[in-house]
């Protein structure tokens, strides 16, 4: 595999084909535990691992699973994945797993992780599928935390709060920016709000690059796909 | 028959990969296990202390810990803790670590204080895996539910008033959840009734000393 594909593999995970943006996969934790900024980069940063070691493990042993039982193997292998990232945040950020609770032994319902073992590491070498794995992770992550900084904002007026269950010391109320907030958006339907507002944002700005690219095309070299165009 | 071979294939393959998934699971137990007790054994201590608010006691709570070995008339088939706590010798409080074992999903555990004179000072839930929007309103840090315990005892509310209102009990249910209040208010009830037959008892023992 080439940089250059690892590197579409990326985007392709961040941007093109987010989980959370386009795919709309793993909703139920993206909408319930995006209520401030920490949170969301904790749960993002233990679903990008599970995905890519899911990946990894799926894409490892992919030649000798026959396909009848390939379900039940995916299974096994996310799920004793998760029950390790639940124990090392039990032991090493307690008030982490406190805060995200049930959440983090509910990444194995996340529908994005079997998706990806059977879309793609089923069907691609391991090297592949840990940049599939790595990019997803990390496009539902920036999903996460963008909704969480949102949603922290509108409706706590503050960012960043919190940052002690990750880095550790005494609790901190982050960067206070208004006082007091606009509680519906900590409520779910703020949740469902945030969410449309970013699929509308990413939609809005894949629009405006593509006027943009085809505004600075020749006439005669404008086609449907683009894809031989070059400037004048 | 071709199909007998591949499905003995078959079984050895998730027979394999369950075995190394296991192993995994195994030893990332055994790495973080001792972590985990003594994060969840500071989580205890820091809530003791709140726990026995509106009580006056000397000395430090967790001295005067009480292990209470399986079988008792608890909640929770392990055993239990009671943290005991004096004014100038005299019992003043107890805090009871109990697990329910009849939520909704897992055993709960709960933090029970209670005055020597049988009145509850606060109920806390220590851990618990109820469902999220619906029974984890019991915690403390998505709603007030559980601090309506504060001032109850055995006589407040009396006997059948130990039940969630569509019971025909005297405390507010949760909506969207029975099982679990219904857990909570059976634990405090029965730890209510264990502290009023085994109170001086209680009082008397000997701290449980380390490695006990």
């Amino acid at each position: 595999m080439t940089t250059g594909e690892s590197i579409e593999q990326l985007r392709a995970g961040l941007w093109k084909d987010n989980p959370g943006l386009v795919q709309l996969l793993g909703l139920c934790p993206l909408l319930a535990v995006t209520t401030t900024f920490v949170n969301g980069l904790a749960l993002g940063f233990a679903t990008l691992v599970v995905l890519a070691c899911s990946n990894v493990l799926v894409s490892a042993t992919r030649r000798w699973i026959r396909p009848e039982i390939r379900i039940p193997i995916y299974v096994l292998i996310i799920a004793s994945l998760v029950t390790c990232i639940e124990l090392m945040f039990k032991a090493w950020f307690p008030s982490l797993d406190r805060s995200l609770g049930i959440f983090i032994p509910l990444i194995v319902t996340n529908c994005a992780i079997v998706a990806r073992a059977e879309v793609f590491a089923s069907r691609n070498p391991v090297g592949a599928s840990l940049a599939d794995g790595i990019g997803m992770g990390a496009g539902f992550t920036l999903l996460l935390v963008t909704i969480g900084a949102f949603r922290e904002l509108i409706g706590q007026g503050s960012i960043l709060s919190r940052l002690d269950m990750i880095l550790g010391g005494d609790p901190m109320a982050g960067i206070t920016l208004i006082d007091g907030g606009w509680l519906l958006a900590i409520l779910p339907p703020g949740a469902f709000f945030s969410l449309a507002l970013a699929v509308a944002a990413k939609n809005v700005i894949d629009r405006r690059r593509e006027a943009a690219r085809r505004a600075h095309m020749p006439r005669n070299l404008r086609r449907a796909d683009g894809a031989t165009a070059t400037r004048a | 028959m071709k199909s007998a071979q591949g499905i003995f294939a078959s079984a050895a393959t998730l027979t394999l990969i369950a075995a190394i998934c296991t192993a995994l699971v195994a030893a990332t137990y055994q790495l973080t296990t001792s972590r985990i007790s003594a994060n969840q054994q500071a989580f205890l201590e820091q809530s003791l202390e709140p726990a026995l608010s509106g009580v006056s006691y000397d000395g430090s709570i967790t001295a005067s810990k009480l292990v209470i070995p399986a079988p008792h008339e608890l909640p929770g088939s392990d055993a239990a803790v009671v943290y005991r706590a004096y004014a100038e010798g005299r019992p003043a409080a107890a805090l009871f670590v109990v697990t329910a074992r009849d939520g909704y999903s897992g055993p709960i555990r709960l933090l029970i204080g209670i005055r020597a004179d049988g009145v509850v000072t606060a109920v806390r839930v220590l851990e618990h895996r109820e469902t999220p929007g619906l029974g984890d309103r019991i915690d403390l840090s998505r709603s007030d539910w559980v601090k309506q315990f504060d001032g109850s005892s055995m006589i407040n509310p009396n006997f059948g008033g130990w039940a969630i209102k569509r019971d025909g009990g005297e405390f507010d249910q949760l909506t969207g959840a029975s099982i679990t209040p219904r857990a909570v208010i059976k634990a405090i009830s029965e730890t209510l009734v264990y502290f009023d037959a085994h109170r001086d008892e209680l009082f008397s023992l000997p701290a449980t000393g380390e490695g006990q």
